[in-house]
């Protein structure tokens, strides 16, 4: 569903994100110096004159999100991810002669609540089409969708991403949603290049898709990769789609253009099922990279589709569909206009399970994700970032709340512990929160322990890790096994200031001249000696006493 | 089987607007007492081949669907000024709203009957699209007329 250039063209100007731009300009133009100083000065051509100038890229998404239903868009049967071939195939999806399609109802609420979700207008009449193609996997030789009258138009999507040297720094983005669509999916086809045949599963022939079309408004992988994002959090949140990019229940393809800055669009190219969260932003920016790359070395872009290799992590063009694609829309004729109503509109005499109500509808939408986010930061104090992150990770935000709940510790003293340490011990392991060998509740058990003065922070990260290789034991259990208790007895860690003190005379004499950073020299070398089990407070006062007391002292 | 393959290829042909005049000096009887009557070019009929994956083969083939075109032509001469398209029929009952409940499928078995060729419980088809051949490499007759036309003085 690519619009024309020229539309194109208005639309980006119309939504003036220069500051993005500005940014992209940078990083294409810098990773081009190596390009253009290899080239040397053998081809003064006009390619070298115009690479003095920075390169603007221009990305629009077309996202297919799979409906999640329990039945096909026009069938009775079942939708499920991996079961056996053609198991789930009805005569309407193998397209035998004399069936017919008759729509599912939630397919429509789901695609109805979708474009609520994302701020469209939705069509109270909305007609469906066919687009014809031939593949071996589109059994009736045509998909119904929506090209004329799409259920939903004239959308937003809000995200945010991280900028700035460290990733601390939040911006947030629009980008305009044209369209949302109804329509069927196709069947999966198998290559099986050793015998030279396909094998064509049609499980998934006739499941539900919503196409989400996006406006060109953005310029890069990584704003690309934070609007999915974004979108598949909104998805998730409603329920009108898993979004499971493994289980490809989100496709993007992206439209990608490069061009100099007020000068009309470069031809764009289609990187067509980029499948996979992480390898989003790096294809789209290997495909920018490529047409710079391509125009600085006096080459052409050719309108065409083109597929990401993960393992090679580059796109190349794809073969079978060569040429201008001639799809021949035609009205679905055994389809009638959809009609949807809204409280005012409410027919009287049909029966309500043939009516989709748009207001019913509007007033079941949960919290979406940015609502999640500023609660969060209201309810607890947490920084914006913070939240962003316990919303982005799966099972975060409530692994989070259920330790509050049960914690004594401030909220933003646990956020601490669950970002840099929980989510630290996750990524390391590759895991998600759900495959947590530390309970929540066993890691508040933890904080309590350490917030009761029972434990030293440092001896808290010690119980903490030996919980995420131990066997359940709980961190009372550790703590004693372990001996990591605090020392409470005053005259035991007395003795120890003194030991330290007296074995450490040139940084007591430093501390003595004035220099009372070196105290902190004399702390660690006590929390050293106890094995973390000293309170460094208790400690601080105690050298301080003992240093006070002892004659020559310069007060400073 | 034929005649009908070639009245849906006119349908196509009749909203495809490839308007450049290279048209096939042998084609059929270019009657032009018609006057609007569109000819069947050599680029819309390579066009036509790759859409439908189907090759006309020969010159008989050509002049059905040049009279198939005709045949469909006529009805440009109905005055449909001002009056909106109809869809279908159906077009203003109501569209009936299915609910969301399993009550097909599971039987691979059966539907793989009809298949020709089958591995496992899967549809075995030819390897990906096989793209017709350019036109130079093909061996059609729209291609041994293409030298002909150009002998001609």
């Amino acid at each position: 569903m690519a619009a024309p250039t020229v539309s194109r063209c208005r639309s980006w100007f119309q939504t003036g994100s220069f500051g993005v731009r500005n940014v992209a300009q940078v990083r294409w133009r810098k990773s081009l110096v190596g390009a253009s100083t290899l080239r040397g000065s053998a081809s003064k051509t006009t390619a070298e004159k115009n690479c003095d100038a920075p390169w603007t890229a221009v990305v629009g998404l077309e996202i297919h999100a799979q409906i999640c239903s329990n039945s096909k868009l026009f069938s009775g049967s079942q939708v499920k991810f991996a079961a056996p071939p053609n198991s789930l195939v009805s005569f309407f999806d193998a397209s035998l002669p004399g069936t017919l399609p008759v729509l599912n109802r939630r397919c429509v609420e789901a695609a109805v609540t979708t474009g609520l979700a994302l701020n469209c207008t939705i069509n109270k009449k909305s007609l469906f089409d066919r687009k014809h193609y031939f593949y071996a996997d589109l059994p009736a030789g045509y998909q119904i969708t929506q090209q004329r009258l799409p259920v939903a138009v004239n959308g937003s999507l809000s995200y945010s991403l991280c900028v700035g040297k460290n990733q601390n720094e939040m911006v947030s983005r629009t980008a305009r949603i044209r369209q949302i669509q109804l329509e069927q999916d196709s069947g999966k086809s198998l290559h099986d290049d050793a015998r030279g045949q396909t094998l064509v599963d049609l499980n998934r022939a006739g499941v539900g898709l919503m196409e989400v079309v996006m406006e060109p408004d953005m310029c890069c992988g990584e704003e690309a990769a934070a609007a999915v994002r974004e979108l598949q959090l909104i998805l998730q949140a409603i329920g009108s789609s898993q979004a499971n990019m493994a289980e490809g229940q989100l496709r993007v393809d992206a439209n990608i253009s490069v061009h100099h800055p007020g000068q009309p669009y470069g031809v764009r190219t289609e990187v067509k099922n980029i499948n996979s969260a992480r390898f989003l932003a790096k294809a789209i920016d290997y495909e920018i990279q490529r047409q710079v790359n391509e125009l600085e070395n006096g080459g052409t872009i050719l309108n065409e589709t083109r597929a990401f290799d993960f393992r090679l992590g580059c796109t190349i063009a794809m073969r079978d569909k060569e040429g201008k694609q001639d799809y021949r829309f035609m009205p679905e004729p055994n389809l009638p206009p959809l009609i949807l109503y809204d409280a005012k509109s409410l027919p009287t005499r049909t029966c309500h399970h043939q009516v989709v109500n748009i207001d019913q509808l509007r007033e079941k939408i949960p919290d979406l994700p940015s609502v999640k986010r500023a609660k969060l930061v209201e309810r607890y104090g947490i920084q914006p970032l913070h939240s962003f992150t316990l919303v982005n990770e799966d099972g975060l935000m409530e692994f989070f709340e259920t330790v509050v709940t049960a914690t004594q510790m401030n909220p933003r003293k646990v956020i601490g512990w669950i970002l840099k340490d929980m989510l630290g011990y996750l990524k390391q392991h590759n895991l998600v929160v759900e495959e947590s060998p530390v309970s929540p509740l066993l890691l508040a058990e933890l904080l309590n322990l350490l917030e009761s003065g029972m434990i030293s922070s440092s001896a808290a990260k010690q119980v903490l890790e030996i919980m995420w290789n131990g066997e359940g034991k709980s961190p009372a259990l550790i703590v004693k096994e372990k001996k990591l208790e605090l020392i409470q007895d005053q005259n035991e860690l007395e003795h120890i200031c003194r030991a330290v003190m007296d074995s450490h005379q040139k940084e007591v004499a430093e501390i003595k001249k004035g220099n009372q950073k070196v105290l902190n020299k004399l702390i660690g070398q006590v929390q050293r000696t106890t094995g973390g089990r000293s309170d460094p407070v208790s400690v601080k006062q105690i050298l301080e006493k003992q240093l006070s007391l002892q004659p020559r002292k310069k007060t400073p | 089987m034929w005649v009908r393959r070639v009245s849906a290829l006119a349908r196509a042909a009749f909203c495809s607007q490839s308007g450049s005049p290279a048209g096939l000096s042998s084609a059929s009887s270019p009657r032009e007492e018609g006057g609007c009557r569109e000819k069947v070019t050599l680029e819309l009929l390579d066009h036509l081949e790759h859409l439908a994956l189907v090759d006309f083969r020969d010159q008989e083939g050509v002049e059905r669907l040049q009279k198939a075109i005709e045949f469909a032509d006529q009805l440009h001469s109905i005055n449909t000024d001002g009056i909106q398209p109809m869809d279908s029929v159906l077009e203003d009952r109501c569209l009936y709203l299915r609910e969301d409940k399993v009550t097909e499928g599971n039987f691979a078995e059966e539907l793989l009957k009809n298949a020709n060729q089958t591995v496992e419980e899967y549809f075995v088809a030819p390897p990906g699209n096989i793209p017709l051949p350019q036109l130079e490499d093909r061996d059609t007759f729209l291609q041994k007329k293409k030298p002909e036309a150009e002998d001609l003085p």
